[in-house]
């Protein structure tokens, strides 16, 4: 086994071996009824967190383009998986709510995998700054959209209205524009939310240590080069770009599954922007540590308080330094100098802007 | 000048129909590469006019010329890295009119640039592994699930990439990260990637350069090694006189866009064209 | 007439945009990044002219000459705290960079000013010109904005800083081994584009007069928008995109549908960069090889 191999192998088993033993000790506690309720509250979206996180870690990390409308993907799956869930018990009297579940999070996935699909044929086409923008835009097209949307169930099946409200008698609504997703039955586990997690773990990882994952980090350290090898630098970005969607989608119906409303202000650009510092402070491209940064970022808030209000202003500086401290030549230098042996250690070989921090 | 390696001393270059020469054993195959009145614009100003160029089958060739002839602007036609206004390029006697960078690699054309351009966060063995993306595939989802076709086709990129690093014997090299090699096993890691295209043609854009005299002279047998061993075509870009005029067979001349001579060595040395343009330099060229 | 009047109001609010855009499009143009913070910087100006208005009854003039200065040396220090240490670094570090900027000048707004939306003091005051009513603040932002495009235009032409900005939107490499500062120019670059973004803010405030830290952002994102509509790194095309793009969402607004507002600007966008990744007005680059 050669060097490279050895040390991809060691830390796939760390983060799996984190996730698994996190979810086991968190599950004896609550038997234990050893945990906090608000922290109990938190498990869901922190498993949902964390998907977000490593899939935008895919698109920025390994394909090394700027996303700045993940959070969209994510609404689009939790109105997916509130609609889906909704019509499964309304219309179909689906009663298994551990089967509506999956079906929900698998559909949320499938949509938002296709919204990823129709943004991604225009925006992959551009470049750097420009498909950053044009994420952005697109993130806000989709909350403007999803803000004059409403579906609604009746016995004869689903019912939907764009831009007014027009609805037959004795509906059941569902989605009621700027009310957003309403009456959801919450039916989120912490235990699907760790599925979901490996899942997302199995598919991120695997996949850059495979045929297509170098050709996507190909086309991020090079994309003349990755061309000129034959690599098809669309198709390549595409393929990273769509993943993500598809899991943040899923991310996204598990975290509408977990609350009785879902509303359109829940997935701003802000909400982009949450992901973007777990990624940047976990480490552009380390995926283990997208998970912790993310665990860490949600649970702060609520544990401490005064952290809360100055959340936004810690974030900012953490997106500056970050990036100033793994890419100024001097300051790496430095840096590279004073925690070298301890970074040997922990490092991770794949980052680009090099955004690691221990 | 230092002592030609020519591994096939009978080298005769003869006449072709278009008017270029390629080496006598090559002639009665089709050239692997033929240009026909290639010309590009930037904005009015012609960058390259009217470069006609054919290559053999397993021809070295040199194209050299004084800073900003114009000879990367023809590597970035040849690949289709910008698309020519005039004139047409034929790999294998196929016209290459309308294909991207993507598709002119899968013809059968590989190239070096003048400024480095690895992938620098991957590993010396993911950088040629690239290389290797057309020729040992599978699909994402084989990836993805671990299926036995992943591990028997990981198992075949292994083994060949390593087999291509041999070549500069650069295996020890094959965990490390490319961007932290030095810069001429970057240059070296470079031709390795290109090998591993599988390619008919190898474009090498000043792959001696940084390079001390010695490294120099291991690089011109290695090219001629790299011509026998895969029976390919190279066409390299060189400032270095010794390594050009010791191992290209044919040489075509660059100034301002145009063509101002064609080759071999010895005529390229005595060409009072060629003296002009590199006015200066004479002294250089006969180190 | 309501045809008439919303012409009014698109030209007034794309004259914003335009003037906000040509600060995006000259910093784009010369120092090659999108500067995400441009748009905090606009509320950072409002909020001190409003300051100077509300709290220190300075008169109009002096409050917006103010917020310029103000501005300025914000500009200077974001570029050379933030984005001078990160010259040779990718565009994505430059990006997140500029998007922690943002969030911290709007943070920092929020601890110094306070969530509650503030009214500015300025409005402009209602005239009847033929058949319409016209504000005399649209007036005033229509009139700024050709003035600036015309002062800029002269400038980047006649002035040696002006033909030093240019060189090094052509080539920072060979601008500097011309012997030009490149950094200084950088610095003078977002000067400029700071001060135009104080005015923008003050003319901003003055036609919607509600200040709060999130002011800018959203503005500033369409006048990027603009800009590249334009054309990026264009000065007539910065105004000719933030014009265009003020008329096309107060007529979608008024016509389509006025939650789809942003939505319609934002499509605009993408169909631009789509048909026409270079913009209206804007040269095509090509990648060196």
């Amino acid at each position: 086994m050669t060097r490279a191999k050895r040390r991809r192998l060691i830390y796939n088993l760390i983060t799996f071996g984190l996730v698994i033993g996190a979810f086991l000790l968190l599950q004896n506690m609550i038997a234990a009824k050893s945990i906090s309720r608000s922290l109990r509250g938190q498990l869901v979206p922190i498993c949902a967190w964390i998907v977000m996180a490593v899939s935008l870690n895919l698109v920025i990390g390994f394909s090394g383009e700027l996303s700045l409308g993940h959070a969209g993907f994510m609404s689009v799956g939790a109105y997916t998986g509130a609609v889906v869930s909704g019509w499964l018990m309304n219309v179909c009297a689906l009663e298994d709510a551990t089967l509506r579940l999956v079906i929900s999070i698998v559909a949320g996935g499938l949509i938002a995998g296709l919204a990823g699909v129709l943004i991604g044929i225009p925006v992959l086409r551009l470049r750097g700054d420009y498909l950053a923008i044009v994420t952005l835009a697109f993130g806000e097209i989709i909350r403007n959209l999803v803000n004059v949307l409403y579906i609604g169930t009746t016995d004869t099946g689903l019912h939907f209205a764009f831009l007014n409200r027009q609805m037959p008698e004795g509906v059941t609504m569902l989605v009621d524009g700027a009310k957003g997703a309403v009456k959801i039955k919450p039916i989120a586990t912490f235990t699907a939310g760790f599925v979901l997690i490996l899942v997302t773990l199995i598919v991120v990882l695997n996949l850059v240590n495979s045929r297509a994952g170098r050709a996507i980090q190909a086309t991020r350290d090079n994309r003349i080069a990755a061309e000129s090898m034959g690599v098809s630098v669309t198709k390549y970005k595409m393929m990273a770009f769509v993943t993500a969607a598809v899991l943040a989608g899923m991310a996204g119906a598990l975290y509408g599954l977990n609350s009785s409303t879902v509303v359109p202000t829940q997935f701003t650009f802000n909400q982009s922007i949450n992901v973007l510092v777990f990624v940047v402070l976990g480490g552009l491209g380390n995926v283990l540590g997208s998970i912790i940064s993310a665990t860490f970022l949600t649970v702060l808030p609520e544990v401490l308080r005064e952290f809360a209000d100055y959340r936004m202003l810690v974030y900012a500086v953490v997106l500056i330094l970050v990036m100033i401290f793994t890419n100024n030549p001097t300051i790496r230098a430095l840096a590279d100098r004073l925690f070298g042996p301890v970074k040997a250690l922990f490092r991770s070989r794949k980052n680009v802007a090099g955004g690691e921090m221990q | 000048m230092t002592q030609r390696i020519r591994h096939r001393s009978d080298t005769r270059m003869v006449p072709v129909p278009s008017h270029s020469i390629v080496p006598e054993r090559d002639v009665d195959q089709i050239p692997v590469l033929e240009t026909r009145h290639l010309g590009i614009d930037f904005g009015g100003l012609k960058a390259v006019d009217d470069f006609n160029l054919t290559i053999g089958r397993t021809e070295i060739a040199g194209l050299i010329g004084p800073n900003g002839a114009g000879k990367t602007t023809v590597f970035n036609m040849l690949t289709k890295v910008y698309e020519p206004t005039t004139g047409a390029v034929l790999i294998n006697g196929q016209d290459m009119k309308g294909l991207n960078i993507v598709q002119a690699s899968r013809l059968g054309i590989a190239r070096t640039f003048q400024n480095i351009r690895l992938f620098d966060k991957m590993t010396v063995e993911e950088n040629v592994r690239i290389g290797l993306h057309n020729q040992i595939r599978y699909d994402m989802l084989t990836g993805i699930l671990r299926l036995p076709r992943y591990w028997k086709q990981e198992k075949k990129q292994h083994e060949r990439a390593m087999e291509l690093l041999d070549i500069f014997h650069m295996q020890d090299l094959a965990d490390e990260e490319a961007g932290s090699l030095p810069y001429g096993a970057q240059r070296r890691l470079e031709i390795v990637r290109a090998l591993a295209t599988d390619p008919k043609l190898l474009l090498l854009d000043e792959p001696a350069a940084g390079m001390n005299p010695r490294e120099t002279e291991e690089l011109m047998e290695t090219i001629a090694r790299i011509r026998d061993r895969f029976q390919i075509a190279i066409l390299l870009i060189e400032h270095d006189m010794s390594l050009v005029m010791g191992v290209c067979e044919g040489i075509c001349v660059l100034n301002f866009g145009r063509i101002i001579a064609k080759g071999t060595a010895d005529e390229i040395q005595a060409n009072p064209a060629v003296i002009e343009a590199y006015l200066g330099k004479r002294k250089e060229a006969d180190a | 007439m309501i045809f008439l009047d919303n012409l009014i109001n698109g030209l007034s609010l794309g004259s914003i945009y335009a003037i906000i855009a040509l600060g995006y499009s000259m910093v784009y143009g010369i120092a090659k990044m999108l500067n995400f913070a441009h748009g905090d910087v606009i509320m950072v100006g409002a909020y001190v002219a409003f300051c100077g208005l509300q709290y220190w009854g300075l008169p109009p003039v002096v409050a917006i000459l103010l917020a310029m200065v103000v501005c300025t040396v914000l500009g200077i220090t974001i570029e050379g705290l933030a984005y001078r240490p990160l010259r040779q670094a990718t565009s994505l570090a430059v990006l997140i960079t500029a998007i922690g900027m943002s969030y911290l000048l709007q943070n920092l707004a929020l601890m110094i000013w306070g969530a509650n939306p503030k009214s500015f003091p300025l409005s402009g005051t209602s005239m009847r010109l033929g058949g319409l009513n016209v504000s005399s603040a649209t007036l005033i932002t229509i009139a700024a904005n050709i003035v600036i495009m015309l002062a800029l235009t002269a400038f980047t032409a006649k002035t040696k800083m002006g033909k030093a900005m240019r060189c090094v939107s052509e080539d920072r490499g060979a601008a500097e081994l011309m012997g030009i500062n490149v950094n200084r120019t950088i610095s003078v670059t977002f000067a400029i584009g700071s001060a135009l973004a104080a005015i923008a803010g003050v003319l901003l405030c003055t036609s919607y007069p509600i200040l709060q830290p999130t002011t800018g952002s959203m503005p500033g994102i369409k006048a990027f928008t603009a800009a590249v509509f334009g054309g990026i790194g264009s000065i007539p095309g910065a105004m000719l995109g933030g014009v265009l793009l003020g008329v096309i969402e107060i007529f979608g607004k008024a016509y389509i549908s006025t939650e789809l507002g942003d939505a319609i600007v934002f499509a605009v966008l993408i169909v631009v960069l789509l048909v026409k990744p270079t913009g209206l007005l804007g040269k095509p680059m090509r990648e060196k090889v």
